[in-house]
């Protein structure tokens, strides 16, 4: 069975008094104007970022809510509904559930030349777009794993949990695809993909994975060799902590890329504020420090050594809402929870 | 103020006639191309809706007695080739129970009732209009039987632009087209009046002192029938202007030498009055002024049929009546009294088109000539000879002298043995009204008599017909 981490790592990320459903807040900024702004992002990671833009915009007092992904869509699509304390942007890295809030008509309408310049998998209806560039990958302890007995792809991966699964028992973690979105969502991408996931999941269950929520843990327990492999941890998280310790795998066989995605809630208060924010997390200054925090990767084959074949970009399309669907997140849990039942009962 | 409107110009006439038939053509075939457009792209996007939706419906599958869907993503993939469209789905069961859809709440009714084919409607979604079909799909298994229900729909935003882009395609060519027809017929309407215009310029560099007709030569047959008729006007103008310019001349000339003889006669009298010359002066006085009468009366009674023959209508006239009319109103018994005129006219009437008038001077002037100058007895008459009517005057004299017919009707063929009270326009007259009527001047010498006629061709019908 897999080991549930979460309350764990909700206790030690939030003091016992808060009682709402963002994990922390931080404020840029001392402008009159407020623009809040929620997200699934650490602020750790793109406190660099928000902290530029504040510096551009001294009229605006920037609050930065984070949250956790599905916690973020239920009170999005609440907000959309009854107009209840809705935010002046929203980024999230579950993009199936921007998706189906901009098609659920919650979203505010933009559009400038930098907008216009995305490409179309990372915009859509002028309402949502994808502004960083982020790939799942498989992070491994440096030190307990020597670099040629590394799993390069999905099929490496399954190879390696069956034969040397004493090593790997209990040290293996993915993202838990009920407390993430984006762990939900690349359980999603790997299941169309149909020929590995089964497998792989069986594969996770037989030697106990662990499955948690957050990658900022799972980065640091693989760095301290609490974990000796993780999968399909976002790539952003790895590339920031700069951890000599912790190796990163593109797998070869795909790579998953994931575009976080904007929008503008349609009852914003300071909707300016969020189109603002917007034009600067596209613009070249901006991008430039996604790039330092690891938001925007460069994943031209020179860089990464990665075919182009197998890269697959998640798109921002209405076919995530899918994704979304009651019947395919209960097949995917059934088939998810299925696998360590059967494992169990063992 | 009213200013007074510009002449329409024949190239805007033309012009704004072709841009009103291509206007309201492009219009009908607009709308037609708009209704076109926009039946191809609903049918073009509702046959994606009705793939996506038989999609799902294939996708139910019954689980546990429990209808299941297996969403498939190539459903979705069909709806997001309108890719800016938002997408609604939703599967019920029996009752209208929820299976799985997008949103729970979000409930988009279908028509009733409800039909076991597929069912196209529109409706708003989420404050935007959007079309839907629905997809029934029926199930009898064993653990269950009854109608799973599909509805799948999308906004409008891709049929629009499909609309749009179809209309534009095909307007395009045809405001191009349009354009080039304009400048085409631009062309042709300036090349067609290229004709009309170059005859402006001649009229406005002519000379207005210049009668002389138009040359007609290149242009087109409608253009000559304006210019012939032009030129007539023109030259009836010039010969107006030439007999006007002839009667001052005329009567300048006449009037020198008979007032000038009676100045000398009138200060022969006044010098003295009672000797037998001065008498005798105011005699000739007296028989000069007379003759200066009968001069005028000639003088004006030319320049009047001159006139008449260029502007008065050709009427139907009698030529009895004529030389009933001249007979009544000649003062032959002042010219030459005692001398009896016979009248000779028929029962039938003697038509000719001409000028009554005209013709009435000219009879009076043979007349007063055969009274003058011939012998007793005089007779006048008219007839039909043939196809010819003719109207004649006889005296039982010899005629005046072969020099004299022949130059007759020149003006002032006065020779020495005219007498001082004739002008010798009497002829001139004759002759100009007999040219103005198609007809001749015939002078006969016979064993009894010499007779000049005036030969006119017949008239048909009288003034009735």
């Amino acid at each position: 069975m897999i080991r549930f981490l979460i309350p764990l790592a909700l206790c030690l990320l939030m003091p016992a008094s808060r009682t709402a459903a963002q994990e922390a807040v931080t404020e840029f900024g001392t402008g009159p104007t407020p623009l809040l702004v929620r997200s699934t992002t650490d602020i750790g990671i793109i406190r660099p970022v928000m902290e530029q833009f504040a510096a551009q915009n001294p009229d605006l007092t920037i609050t930065y809510e984070q949250w956790g992904s599905n916690a973020l869509f239920q009170h999005s699509k609440t907000a959309c509904k009854t107009g209840d304390s809705p935010a002046d942007a929203v980024f999230s890295s579950a993009v199936q559930q921007m998706v189906w809030l901009v098609n659920a008509a919650c979203a505010h309408r933009y559009g400038s030349a930098l907008t216009q310049a995305l490409p179309p998998a990372r915009s859509w209806r002028d309402e949502l777009w994808g502004i960083t560039t982020e790939p799942a990958v498989i992070v491994y302890n440096k030190d307990r794993l020597d670099d040629l007995e590394v799993p390069r792809s999905r099929f490496a991966l399954l190879d390696a949990m069956r034969t040397r699964s004493d090593l790997l028992r209990g040290r293996v973690a993915t993202y838990d695809i009920a407390a993430s979105g984006l762990g939900f969502l690349f359980a999603y991408g790997d299941s169309l993909e149909a020929t590995t996931f089964g497998s792989l999941i069986e594969g996770f269950a037989r030697i106990d994975a662990v499955a948690t929520c957050c990658s900022a843990e799972v980065i640091r327990d693989v760095a301290r060799g609490r974990f000796l492999i993780a999968y399909n941890v976002l790539g952003s998280y790895v590339a920031n902590a700069q951890d000599p310790a912790v190796g990163v795998i593109l797998p070869e066989d795909y790579t998953l890329v994931l575009s976080r995605a904007f929008m503008i809630p349609k009852n914003a208060r300071n909707a300016t504020g969020g189109q603002r924010l917007l034009d600067f997390l596209l613009s070249p200054t901006a991008q430039d420090l996604l790039a330092r925090s690891g938001l925007v990767a460069r994943m031209d084959a020179a860089e990464t050594g990665l075919a182009p074949s197998a890269r697959r970009f998640i798109p921002l399309s209405p076919a995530l809402l899918v994704a979304s669907d009651p019947n395919r997140r209960a097949k995917l849990f059934n088939l998810w929870n299925d696998a360590f039942d059967v494992e169990t009962a063992r | 103020m009213v200013r007074p409107p510009l002449p329409h110009s024949l190239t805007a006439r033309v012009l704004s006639a072709v841009m009103l038939i291509l206007v309201l053509g492009g219009v009908l075939v607009g709308l037609s191309i708009w209704a076109n457009g926009r039946l191809a792209a609903r049918q073009a996007y509702d046959r994606l809706l009705l793939g996506a939706a038989s999609d799902i419906a294939e996708s139910v599958r019954i689980q546990d007695g429990q209808p299941i869907v297996d969403l498939p993503v190539s459903a979705f993939e069909l709806l997001a080739q309108a890719p800016d469209d938002r997408i609604y789905y939703a599967v019920r069961g029996p009752d209208g129970r929820f299976i799985t859809g997008l949103d729970p709440d979000t409930v988009i009714a279908p028509p009733q009732p409800a039909s076991q084919s597929a069912q196209y409607f529109t409706a708003d979604l989420n404050g935007e209009p959007a079309r839907f079909v629905r997809v029934p799909r029926l199930f009898a298994e064993r653990d269950f039987s009854g109608e799973v229900e599909i509805v799948v729909g999308q906004t409008l935003l891709a049929r629009r632009a499909m609309t749009a882009g179809l209309m534009l395609d095909a307007l395009l060519p045809m405001a191009v087209a349009g354009a080039l027809l304009l400048i085409m017929s631009w062309f042709v309407t300036r090349s067609a009046l290229r004709p009309l215009e170059a005859m402006s310029d001649d009229l406005i560099r002519r000379d207005p002192y210049d009668l002389t007709p138009v040359a007609s030569d290149g242009l087109p047959r409608e253009l000559q029938v304006m210019i012939a008729a032009m030129n007539r006007f023109m030259g009836r103008l010039d010969r107006q202007v030439l007999s006007m310019r002839n009667l001052i001349a005329d009567t300048a000339h006449q009037l020198r030498t008979p007032v000038a003889a009676i100045r000398v006669q009138a200060e022969i009298a006044q010098a003295d009055p009672d000797s037998p010359a001065g008498r005798r002066a105011l005699d000739r006085l007296l028989n000069r002024t007379r003759s200066l009468g009968t001069l005028l009366d000639q003088l004006l009674s030319r320049a009047m049929v001159i006139h008449r023959i260029d502007s008065a209508p050709r009427l139907p006239v009698d030529l009895r009546e004529v030389a009933l009319e001249a007979l009544e109103q000649s003062d032959h018994e002042v010219i030459a009294p005692g001398v009896e005129v016979n009248l000779k006219i028929g029962e039938d009437p003697v038509w000719v088109r001409g000028d009554a008038f005209s013709l009435g001077e000219a009879t009076k002037n043979l007349l007063g000539n055969a009274l003058r100058h011939g012998k007793a007895p005089v007779s006048i008459g008219a007839s039909l000879d043939g196809g010819r009517a003719v109207l004649w005057v006889r005296d039982s004299g010899p005629g005046p002298e072969t020099s004299v017919s022949a130059r007759l009707g020149d003006r002032f063929n006065r020779n020495a043995g005219s007498r001082e009270d004739s002008s010798g326009l009497g002829l001139s007259i004759v002759k100009s009204t007999a040219e103005a009527f198609d007809g001749t001047v015939e002078m006969t010498r016979t064993d009894g008599g010499f007779r000049v006629s005036l030969n006119f061709p017949a008239a048909t019908e009288g003034p009735g017909a």
